[in-house]
């Protein structure tokens, strides 16, 4: 690769817009962090060394940020990211058996909650407040209330055959 | 707008000038969104307009329509969403569906007819209820913070205008001096809607007191306490009271920025709360010199990355400063030493949303409702083994028995049908707060009340529980949060919740001891003490009031290796009551590892050494004839 510098930064192009728009402020970390998140789906570990030179800060404190917070992803995920509520209203409603069916289906362990075929990423959330609802489930930005396992095992059936559709 | 052109009372006069008598109110709160309200709103519109009917459903189109068709923010009945209200008949429908759309307009838009089939039915009487005002859920609750909630459009400033909204910030601004604020708001008595219940006046006042010229209101909107909704709802359904609540704690304490940190998990609310901002700063309501008065004061939204002990002042502190959330020692108060080192006041969502009334109806008003110590109305996220789950509003003081019962509609069983005996407990206050049990149902609910009873109000949570319920796997699952959320600074929070979770791991799997329940109980008073912060402090609660209040249940799992409510796996006992079998040989076929036999037509038996308790064989067996699992 000869032209490295070039491509570095056009692949940064995207990170210093962010880090422009947020005036190169330290203590707007959070919001840049989310910001690029957003862009690349996770925390690419040259990406976090690149925010903390650009903010003039040590990368350890963006990388102890970004392993604080349960929202960054230092590892991608999935087109789809299944979050469960374990709330307490969906937890006594049964949001456990939902996630061991959801588990099952896709062949995922607690150790790796990723498809091999980066389709989707199972979560356990805290709290959705969608509690009137419960057990809730939230597909990337839509939620779906009252859900089973069968239900559960139905909508994925319905995502896999769309996106083989495609 | 320019600022000197701000009045409100003009406002006013142009909404209402303006404004169609008749309207159609979809709910756009997270749940009925969730059940499909927006496509609802798609097909009202479309077969309205196709009717011929003169609609608006932009809320700034000019001009006076026929019918106006406008969204809401939250109602609380989430269970029943759907919600469509008619105005100005005030008829309520419930889980109303796209494919309602044409009969709605055509029989009750176009004739004045009700639905029946849409009207919510009374679970008690089996009687249709034909407004909001005949459902026990609604007219038995004490709606104030929540008033506009699920009739206003949140996303339109000049109807919060038309109701009042922003003469408390105008009065605060315009007529009274800072002091005056503070003294009216301490004459109030109103205490921080978060959880700990400190009186909201002395907080401004020591904030107003600080030196400098530099202070911040910080409004904390991090609702973590999993079972709670609250906040959200405020947010998404009038969230120009949150910013009006702000406007005045600022002009209290001499604040000029604001910041309200949301948490993530609530994209709806933290769209709405920008709009809102961005609406009042047009209209100059946010700015410089408001009303004239020379006060300026503007307020941004961050958004969490989801961590729970955030919602602990000094550590949401750190995280709007772009740090790790971790708490840090008091003193120094944020009042003292906040945000950047400087003065800042943090106020909970609820807590700043009733700051307006107060100015605008005074102190005495506000302390007509409630108790003496705790006055005004609070509201709770009633979810859990109850019929009539959602968000409701009460006065301080009001019996759990009135919330579950008469509000709630009574216990429900797992699958939600009515189950009269079958109430056990209810936790409230979320992982920072306890169980209450009968005994208590009787009790007046206020933040004093329930302290000698190892459990608190907290952000207003209530799960309700029925008997299947097992209280040591619900105690576990507070447990699992807590440890989950520990930031890790203190040892005793860090390491003793990962502690407890095991010997409660060990309680539930059939493998404790005596000494198990003498070390939990010793550690959790420990943990408790060698905590910094709230979190810390009160996660040992969860553990501590289940056993005290079902300590029989603990030493059932200990001694007997049973689990009273048949929900731990590894200490379940599954039988065929010979009794009820048929011989039909299903279970024998469902059994994954063979361990149930016999021969057709006669009881079968199960062989526990090779049984895995999966409850395969109970969910196949049609005569209910296997139990303990």
């Amino acid at each position: 690769m000869t032209s490295q510098p070039h491509t570095v930064m056009r692949k940064f192009e995207k990170v210093c817009e962010i880090i422009e728009k947020h005036n190169n402020d330290c203590s707007k970390l959070i919001p840049i962090l989310q910001a690029v998140q957003e862009e690349y789906r996770y925390l690419p570990e040259d990406v976090i060394c690149y925010v903390a030179t650009a903010l003039g800060i040590p990368s350890s404190q963006v990388y102890g940020v970004a392993t604080f917070y349960s929202h960054f992803a230092l590892k991608p995920k999935g087109k789809y990211v299944i979050k469960i509520c374990d709330g307490t209203a969906c937890h006594v409603k049964k949001s456990i058996p939902i996630l061991e069916a959801l588990l099952k289906k896709l062949k995922l362990t607690p150790d790796n909650m990723t498809t091999s075929d980066m389709l989707f990423t199972v979560e356990t959330v805290s709290c959705l407040g969608a509690c009137g609802l419960a057990p809730v489930l939230v597909i990337n930005e839509e939620v779906h209330g009252l859900m089973t396992p069968e239900s559960t095992a139905t909508l994925i059936d319905q995502i896999i055959a769309r996106e083989e559709a495609k | 707008m320019n600022n000197d052109k701000l009045n409100l009372k003009q406002i006013t006069e142009h909404f209402r000038e303006n404004s169609e008598e008749r309207r159609v109110i979809v709910c756009a709160g997270t749940a009925c969104v969730a059940n499909g309200a927006l496509s609802l709103i798609d097909a009202l519109v479309k077969k309205i307009t196709s009717a011929g009917i003169n609609v608006k459903v932009e809320a700034h189109e000019e001009g006076k329509r026929d019918l106006r068709v406008s969204k809401s923010g939250c109602h609380g009945f989430c269970q029943m969403g759907p919600l469509v209200t008619i105005m100005p008949e005030n008829i309520l429908y419930t889980r109303v569906k796209a494919a309602d759309a044409d009969e709605i307009v055509d029989k009750t838009l176009m004739k004045g007819e009700i639905i029946d089939h849409l009207l919510f039915v009374e679970p008690a009487s089996g009687k249709h209820a034909r407004g909001s005002d005949e459902i026990t859920f609604y007219n038995r609750q004490k709606r104030t913070v929540l008033k506009e909630c699920g009739h206003i459009d949140p996303e339109d400033i000049d109807e919060y205008i038309a109701h009042n909204g922003y003469e408390g910030a105008r009065i605060a601004c315009v007529e009274m001096k800072p002091e005056t604020v503070c003294e009216e708001v301490m004459t109030a008595w109103l205490r921080g809607r978060g959880g700990g219940g400190f009186p909201t006046g002395r907080k401004w006042q020591l904030t107003l007191d600080q030196p400098g010229a530099k202070k911040y209101v910080i409004c904390n909107a991090d609702e973590g306490d999993p079972g709670a909704f609250m906040d959200r709802s405020v947010m998404e359904g009038n969230p120009h009271s949150v910013i009006e609540g702000m406007m005045i704690a600022a002009r209290a304490i001499g604040a000029d920025e604001g910041v309200i940190y949301c948490r993530a998990e609530y994209p709806l609310a933290v769209k709405r709360m920008r709009k809102a901002i961005e609406d009042a700063r047009k209209l100059g309501i946010l700015g410089k010199n408001i009303f004239d008065s020379g006060f300026n004061f503007d307020v941004n939204v961050m958004e969490g990355a989801g961590a729970f002990v955030c919602g602990e002042e000094t550590a949401l502190i750190a995280s709007v400063e772009g740090k790790r959330g971790m708490p840090s020692p008091k003193p120094p108060f944020p009042a003292e030493s906040g945000l950047f080192g400087k003065p800042t006041v943090i106020n909970n969502v609820e807590t700043l949303a009733c700051v307006p009334l107060i100015i605008r109806n005074g102190a005495q008003w506000f302390r007509s409702q409630g108790t003496t110590k705790s006055p005004g109305t609070k509201t709770f996220a009633l979810t859990g083994h109850v019929a009539n789950t959602g968000l409701i509003e009460v006065p301080f003081g009001t019996p759990l028995r009135e919330i579950i019962f008469n509000i709630g509609g009574g216990i429900t069983d797992d699958r939600g049908k009515p189950m009269p005996d079958g109430f056990k407990a209810v936790q409230i206050g979320g992982p920072s707060g306890g169980c209450l049990i009968d005994e208590h149902l009787d009790l007046a609910l206020d933040f004093d009340s329930l302290l000698d009873k190892g459990a608190m109000v907290g952000s207003g949570g209530l799960v309700v529980m029925n008997k299947n319920t097992c209280m040591v796997s619900i105690a576990r699952f507070f447990m699992q949060f807590t440890q989950n959320e520990s930031c890790g600074k203190c040892v005793l929070c860090r390491e003793g919740t990962r502690q407890m979770l095991s010997m409660l791991d060990e309680i539930m799997a059939g493998t404790a001891d005596e000494s198990t329940l003498v070390n939990l109980e010793k550690l959790a008073h420990a943990v408790a003490r060698g905590s910094l912060c709230g979190l810390g402090k009160t996660a040992p609660n969860p553990v501590l009031s289940t056993l005290r209040y079902f300590r029989a249940e603990y030493e059932a799992h200990v001694f007997q290796k049973r689990c009273p409510a048949g929900q731990c796996k590894a200490l379940a006992t599954p039988e065929i009551n010979p009794a009820l079998c048929k011989g039909c040989t299903v279970c024998a076929k469902k059994c994954p590892v063979g361990a149930i036999s016999g021969e057709v037509k006669k009881p079968h038996v199960i062989d526990i050494e090779k049984c895995i308790k999966c409850g395969a064989c109970a969910a196949a067996c049609k005569f209910n004839a296997i139990t303990g699992v």
